[in-house]
């Protein structure tokens, strides 16, 4: 593969796109496919077929169009219509307003906030480029930034370009990525290692799949460029088995660039060689933590060990290993092609770029989104999300998931950014967002995820295995109206000791969920705490 | 000046505590110049006093008698010590607490017994659901665990406290002792 | 000259509680202290097994690290400067404890190793005349199908002490971890009766290095066992020469 061939696929599928004066694109990712836009989709192509003009019009399966609440989700390109909750039966009305007016009832307004609002980098191509075809990412400017990096620029460069774009880890902490890959760069070792972190565990987040199911290559080309930064021939994508779709379209597209000589040896005819295999996850929540990922990588129990040493020096089989989120590698060729500087114009002054979420709970637009760094939750909750759904009230978004915490309305206007959020008490993490109305108990959303860390604990280090069994224990008593203030006291020691004496992010992160409703909504607590005390 | 008036109980526990601080031997005989068991299954009172400075408790929280009785007890005592294993930890008593009381009863009095297999309903005082140490149930001021806590740990915690101090158990006795 | 060097650079002096201590750089603090007669309590750790960090307790506080280390796997540095007995540390430590006995069947008085058990003595060592916590009282399975030890999961704190000997020293393999978090127990093959396993070879390493009663020799009564772990360090030792 050069330079030249990869223009070459590039023109020739714009010229098979160029054939065809309309196109419909059909949302294939999952929660689409659970309301059955495959068989929309093939109603689609037979009412063209049966109609004559499958000349005039082309069905393409695409990735995520994100609102994901009102799927299946179809547009109709170019013409950039977009229909939501589309049935089989529907597809004689669209395919009749192929070059008509269109179908109004059908019919899902792209001015409204949700996707205004939003500004896509990592889901550029989500929901429009049909992610098993490599063609199709190709004309997306796909492979181009991996081609440039081997041609054009020393590791020292693209390592410098990730440092200068500002970019942080996406999964969660917010780790600058520039410096993670220079010192996997400069550790010494045999072998170095790429792994791209697809574990995603918390409840009700949803990006990395998407990302996985809508453009698999825009995470392999980023591996691939890493792998050249730092100078490793082997990655591993890591994933959850719980992700049939991701893993499916992973090797699909793993399979397409190792045909066209974009991952193997020498590629793009340099010296340059990378594969990349999958692991798959058997669903353990703390294999996210990148030590007990890479154990398990290894075929051992997957465990954390205390670190130092990090990855970066003693990673997997002991070689300096990379580990990245899906998000992370996602950004990767997009700063490459379009600059560091453009990377860092969007965002606020510590955090870069733009983070999806995924927005879920008791929002009217439940779906996935792409927002800038420094936008505020009013922003994403009222706007993009247009608020709470049946009247109801707005009170907390949990973020960050089962190690995050809660925001209450007075923070509503903060900017969304890893620094403002750690200040009151909660994080970033990998971009869950659930939003929590006046009828759901905080008491009873710390239960939960406290029952979630509880039995997602591994077992290995006291604190957690047993501080997160006792915290379950005190909730539930404390939601039941069992507990005393001598319980509430208990509870808050052992928030204590299971945060800071915990081996790995797990048991650290578990009790701030607990911390965070306690800070903000004690009087809920209060409320439920047994008044008689026992004598 | 008035005699410190001490109470000792038994609850669910084997004595052996009761033992123990009968092992103080001639010591007993010196306390006794400054202390007047009040209340003990060593001495004849059969009702607790209305005042008392000192309660030593042995045995666990076990069954609902044992709860009335040491909240009386509670109410009516300055200073608590939970003595001995039992009484601190549930110890021997609370291995039948990962078991329901109905398995345990039937376990003990039907498939143990070998005369008359019945589960008593009179007379003995029900379990609680779990054998539950004393400090569970009411507070607890001083904890003096072992088992049996040695007479010198017993004499050492009586000392301090006829000398005004509170006892610290570090390292002078543990669990199992 | 050069040679000089490199062993100087070896070589790491720190403050451990105000002390003034050395040592090599592929020392833990934990190493150090010992050497030194500071007293960091340790239930996971043994030495002349691998590092586990599980048991947290050995956690000490070092200037500059808004986080707690272990020390039985965090190595000594130059200029460092390491607490051991904050108020804070003694408090984690102290619950670390209680919860170690909440989430066993801990009954010392009726336990084979009364008297020569390492949960016991620490918590004695340490003041805990009681625990806080409430007690869990799980219901777990004794293993007493092998020949001449067994297996009481009642007393068991997960330090995988043996599942690390069994593994880096006799190399069976026997012994590993089954199930996650608060369900966690140790397994004999995979989670066979112990007596029936093709892999244990009886050698009894595992019972010896089991800090508690959890592992144990048949026919022995009440505190009448104590481990006897001398064979480790020589074993390792030998080792080392021999690779030498």
């Amino acid at each position: 593969m050069i330079g030249d061939e990869l223009i070459k696929i590039a023109q020739a599928e714009q010229a098979e796109k160029a054939q065809y004066p309309h196109h419909i694109h059909v949302c294939t990712g999952t929660p689409c496919l659970a309301s059955r836009s495959d068989m929309v989709k093939q109603a689609l192509e037979q009412e063209l077929e049966q109609s004559g003009k499958a000349r005039l019009c082309r069905v393409k399966g695409v990735g995520c169009k994100g609102l994901c609440a009102a799927g299946p989700l179809v547009s109709v390109e170019p013409d950039g219509i977009l229909y939501q909750g589309v049935t089989p039966d529907d597809a004689s009305v669209i395919v009749a307003s192929l070059d008509s007016t269109p179908v109004k009832r059908l019919q899902c307004s792209l001015e409204m906030p949700f996707f205004k609002r939003q500004v896509k980098i990592v889901l550029e191509n989500s929901g429009a480029i049909d992610p098993e075809s490599i063609e199709d990412y190709i004309a997306a400017d796909g492979y181009q930034a991996l081609f440039h990096v081997l041609t054009m620029m020393t590791p020292a460069e693209v390592i410098s370009q990730i440092t200068k774009s500002g970019l942080r880890g996406r999964g969660g902490a917010g780790y600058p990525t520039g410096l993670k890959w220079s010192t996997v760069a400069k550790s010494h070792g045999e072998r170095k290692f790429v792994i791209c972190n697809a574990d995603e565990g918390d409840p009700g987040a949803f990006m990395d799949r998407s990302v996985l199911e809508s453009d698999p290559h825009r995470v392999i080309e980023g591996m691939a460029i890493a792998a050249y930064a730092i100078g490793a021939s082997q990655g591993y994508l890591y994933v959850r088995a719980e992700y049939p779709l991701a893993v499916d379209r992973l090797k699909t597209a793993i399979r397409q660039a190792k045909k066209l000589g974009l991952l193997g040896e020498n590629i793009c005819g340099t010296p340059f060689s990378f594969n990349v295999d999958i692991r798959l996850g058997a669903g353990a929540f703390v294999c996210g933590e990148e030590t007990a990922l890479i154990a398990s990588i290894e075929g051992k129990i997957g465990q954390p060990r205390p670190r130092p040493p990090y990855p970066a020096e003693h990673g997997l089989w002991g070689f300096p290993t990379l580990v990245n989120n899906v998000e992370t590698f996602a950004n990767v060729a997009p700063i490459i092609r379009k600059g560091a500087e453009w990377f860092s114009s969007i965002g606020n002054e510590k955090s870069k770029g733009t983070k999806v979420f995924s927005l879920a709970g008791r929002v009217v637009n439940n779906g996935l989104i792409e927002v800038p760094m420094g936008i505020t939750l009013r922003e994403i909750v009222f706007e993009i999300g247009a608020g709470i759904p049946d009247g109801r009230q707005f009170k907390a978004v949990q973020t960050g998931g089962p190690s995050g915490g809660c925001v209450p309305a007075q923070y509503l206007d903060m900017p969304v950014d890893y620094e403002s959020l750690l200040e009151i008490g909660t994080y970033m993490g990998s971009g869950g967002m659930i939003v929590v109305d006046d009828t759901s108990s905080m008491v009873d959303v710390a239960r939960y995820f406290m029952e979630f860390s509880m039995t997602e604990s591994c077992g290995k280090c006291v604190p957690c295995r047993v501080g997160t069994a006792q915290m379950y224990n005190l909730l539930d008593s404390i939601a039941a109206g069992t507990a005393t203030l001598e319980d509430l006291a208990l509870l808050e020691r052992l928030c204590d000791v299971v945060k800071h004496a915990s081996l790995c992010g797990l048991g650290q992160g578990a009790p701030n969920p607990v911390i965070s409703t306690l800070r903000y909504f004690r009087d809920e607590y209060l409320a439920r705490i047994r008044q008689q005390e026992v004598v | 000046m008035s005699k410190v008036r001490l109470a000792t109980v038994w609850l669910d526990g084997c004595s052996g505590c009761h033992m123990s601080f009968l092992d103080m031997d001639e010591r007993l005989v010196e306390l006794a110049e400054q202390v007047e068991v009040v209340y003990s299954p060593l001495v004849d009172p059969k009702r607790f006093p209305e005042s008392v400075d000192v309660t030593l408790v042995e045995g666990a929280v076990s069954s609902v008698e044992d709860m009335e009785k040491i909240r009386h007890i509670r109410a009516r005592t300055k200073i608590l010590i939970a003595l001995g294993d039992c009484a601190v930890t549930a110890n021997v008593p609370a291995m039948r607490n990962p078991y329901s009381v109905d398995d345990v009863m039937r376990r003990a009095y039907n498939e143990n017994a070998t005369l008359q297999p019945q589960t008593p309903n009179q007379v003995v005082p029900a379990l609680l659901a779990k054998a539950r140490p004393v400090h569970t149930v009411v507070k607890v001021d001083v904890y003096v665990p072992g088992c049996p806590p040695s007479a010198d740990t017993i004499y050492y915690v009586l000392t301090e406290l006829l000398q005004g101090r509170t006892p610290d158990l570090t390292d002078k006795s543990r669990f199992g002792a | 000259m050069k040679d000089r060097q490199q062993v100087l650079s070896r070589t790491k002096t720190l403050k451990i509680d105000g002390h003034d201590v050395s040592g090599r750089e592929d020392e833990t603090i934990l190493d150090v202290a010992r050497e030194n007669g500071i007293f960091i309590p340790t239930l996971c750790q043994l030495d002349g097994l691998s590092a586990h960090g599980g048991c947290r307790l050995c956690l000490v506080e070092v200037k500059g690290s808004s986080k707690l280390l272990p020390a039985c796997v965090t190595h000594v540095a130059e200029g460092m400067e390491v607490v051991t007995n904050s108020e804070r540390l003694i408090e984690y430590r102290r619950m670390i404890m209680e919860l170690i006995f909440s989430e066993g069947n801990h009954v010392c008085a009726v336990c084979v190793v009364n008297g020569h058990c390492e949960l016991q003595s620490l918590a004695q060592r340490i003041g805990m005349t009681h625990v806080t916590v409430p007690y869990l009282y799980p219901r777990r399975v004794v293993d007493a199908s092998h020949e001449r030890y067994a297996l009481d999961r009642n007393r068991c704190i997960l330090c995988t002490r043996c599942v690390r000997v069994c593994d880096e020293i006799e190399g069976a393999h026997t012994w590993d971890v089954s199930g996650r978090g608060i369900e966690a127990r140790i397994v004999t093959d995979l989670n066979q009766p112990w007596g029936q396993s093709e892999t244990c070879t009886s050698c009894g390493k595992c019972v010896n290095v089991c800090p508690t009663g959890a592992l144990f020799e048949k026919g022995k009564a009440v505190a009448e066992m104590s481990k006897k772990r001398a064979f480790l360090p020589y074993l390792t030792l030998m080792r080392e020469k021999r690779s030498k």
